[in-house]
């Protein structure tokens, strides 16, 4: 017997088998499409629910007072930076194997960089305006959700689409802890050496950020003024040297 | 407790994490041992803690019968290290017997009435390459179990496969996802033992996962394997596998046919027929577990067994 047989011969794969297969598509059992789809929506939705309703009172806070932006930007970091496998890998094998602990590390990715947009966008707008709207005699709530918030929406909503990004592509580590969502196709397609069927999640995972991203874009433009997403424009190309860190070197002076 | 258990889930994280960041040898670097006097053999290993403990326990073992040991541990996957074997860069390795054959089989698959030892290594000599030669099986095996708690064991009166007939449909299992499609894993535990249970949670093979998710009660049968320290920490209770499902995987030695020679054949033979599944899991955690380094392990078997003094 020669070596070559060492290596069994690769089979004739066909790389879009899975994805193709009509049997795929339909609803309910284990090799559903449409059930991992939602699935996976479902856990990116909810990261970025959970963490846009941590980071935004933040970031808002944050940018219209001007203090506390260096812890503010500290932790951003230090969530930015920690692993997001790693730590579903801790704590799964620490407390089990819930989705929370999946959830949870998809809720770290997501607020960075909707924490740091948020109050970037708001430390940006510009301070004659904010002065106007005390002029006429508005309460600082007022100025911040009828003055700062408008205009700084493009940079807020920025924040969110990378970490819709970040997360949709993320969500897939939920099915290494048993879980659903696309990363099932990955996964299991891995272990069976069924590449046909980690091809159609690549694709699919890669598809399903790029519809997102163009709703979120849809949406953008049905919240934002449109006086003020062309002032943004002028006023991000103007202050584009500028990074969120410089700025905020530049308040807590 | 939690703090215990906290340490136990960071070491689990680390042995997991250990064969990835020691793959670093490099199995195409010459290896000719020039012919002199003394018989010469290289050993190498795979990129796990296991079978480096146990190339270490034969190369120490042949070196105190004067052959001139090189070893190249570490080599990656089993594709590498046969070609290894094969071109003459390594003469030896310790293999899995199960394993091997399956791998040496067309698509992987090993013919599904062959299961023991002795007809794995009968198959096995028959697809073996030629120059290769295989030596004794050794009783210890690093072979899939399924694994209760000691609670479930007790609770149901479990100490066999065929046992959980009765009270499969209460418990859920957790393996790596291939278990599930596998005919050593789901498939054959229904045609076989004529079991289907309550639901099947997609985990890892054997690693951190399974492991937590046994203790939490999350799944109540884990595929294991055999060699675990966690069998013996977490008192564990293996079951039987009487109409033999799982494929043998016993330590089997593969060597280039030219090196079996003078004490080599014996020598070997000795290390494997003294080492059991309970000791190799016994030093394999003072390895993993207990950080000790790979030499002294394997020197502690070889004196505690009386080999090669």
């Amino acid at each position: 017997m020669s070596l070559a047989l060492l290596v069994p011969p690769t089979p004739m794969i066909n790389y879009f088998g899975y994805l193709f297969d009509g049997a795929n598509w339909t609803f309910g059992g284990d090799s559903s499409i449409p059930d991992r789809l939602l699935q996976h929506i479902f856990y990116t939705l909810a990261a970025l629910l959970i963490g846009a309703l941590i980071a935004l009172p933040i970031g808002l806070l944050i940018g219209h007072t001007g203090k506390g932006a260096f812890i503010a930007i500290g932790l951003g970091n230090l969530g930015r930076s920690l692993p997001t496998f790693g730590l579903v890998l801790l704590l799964v094998t620490m407390f089990g194997v819930y989705i929370w602990p999946v959830l949870l590390a998809l809720v770290v990715l997501a607020i960075p960089p909707v924490l740091a947009q948020t109050y970037a966008g708001i430390r940006s707008v510009d301070p004659a305006a904010v002065d106007a709207a005390v002029g006429m005699g508005m309460r600082p709530l007022q100025v911040l959700f009828q003055a700062e918030v408008p205009m700084a929406l493009p940079l807020i909503i920025s924040g969110l689409r990378s970490a819709l990004l970040q997360v949709t592509a993320t969500a897939t580590i939920a099915a290494y802890a048993s879980f659903g969502g696309l990363g099932r196709l990955l996964i299991d397609g891995l272990n069976r050496n069924q590449y046909d069927q980690v091809l159609a999640g690549a694709i699919l995972v890669a598809l399903l950020a790029i519809v997102l991203d163009y709703l979120s874009a849809a949406i953008e433009r049905a919240v934002v003024s449109p006086g003020v997403r062309q002032r943004s424009t002028r006023r991000r190309t103007r202050a584009s040297t500028q990074t969120p860190a410089q700025e905020g070197a530049v308040s807590s002076r | 407790m939690l703090s215990t258990s906290k340490i136990a889930a960071a070491a689990a994280l680390m042995v997991a994490i250990l064969p990835l960041s020691a793959c670093g040898g490099d199995p195409t670097s010459g290896g000719g041992t020039g012919d002199s006097s003394s018989p010469a053999i290289t050993i190498g290993s795979a990129n796990f803690p296991e079978n480096q403990l146990l190339a270490e326990m034969y190369a120490q073992a042949l070196e105190a019968k004067n052959v001139k040991v090189t070893r190249k541990f570490n080599i990656g996957a089993r594709e590498l290290y046969l070609k290894a074997l094969k071109d003459g860069s390594i003469n030896m390795i310790p293999e899995y017997n199960g394993a091997l054959l399956a791998a040496l089989s067309p698509n992987g698959e090993v013919p599904q009435g062959v299961t023991t030892t002795d007809q794995v290594d009968q198959s096995l000599k028959k697809v073996l390459p030629s120059g290769l030669e295989i030596l004794k099986s050794s009783p210890a095996e690093d072979k899939d179990t399924l694994t209760v708690s000691s609670d479930t064991a007790s609770k149901y009166n479990l100490s066999s496969i065929e046992d959980l007939k009765p009270v499969a449909g209460k418990l859920v299992v957790g393996a790596g996802p291939e278990f599930k499609t596998r005919y050593q894993g789901l498939v054959g535990l229904n045609k076989v033992y004529g079991l289907t249970f309550k639901s099947f949670k997609p985990l890892d093979p054997g690693g951190p996962l399974t492991k937590a998710a046994l203790k939490k009660n999350q799944i109540q049968v884990a595929n294991i394997f055999s060699t675990d320290s966690s069998i013996t920490t977490d008192n564990l209770k293996v079951l039987d596998d009487p109409k033999n499902l799982f494929l043998a995987q016993n330590i089997t030695p593969v060597l280039t046919k030219s090196k079996v020679k003078g004490d080599v054949a014996s020598t070997i033979n000795q290390v494997s027929d003294a080492l059991t599944t309970e000791d190799l899991t016994k030093y394999l955690a003072e390895v993993a577990v207990d950080k000790k380094s790979y030499k002294s392990v394997a020197e502690q078997f070889l004196s505690d067994q009386g080999i090669g003094q």
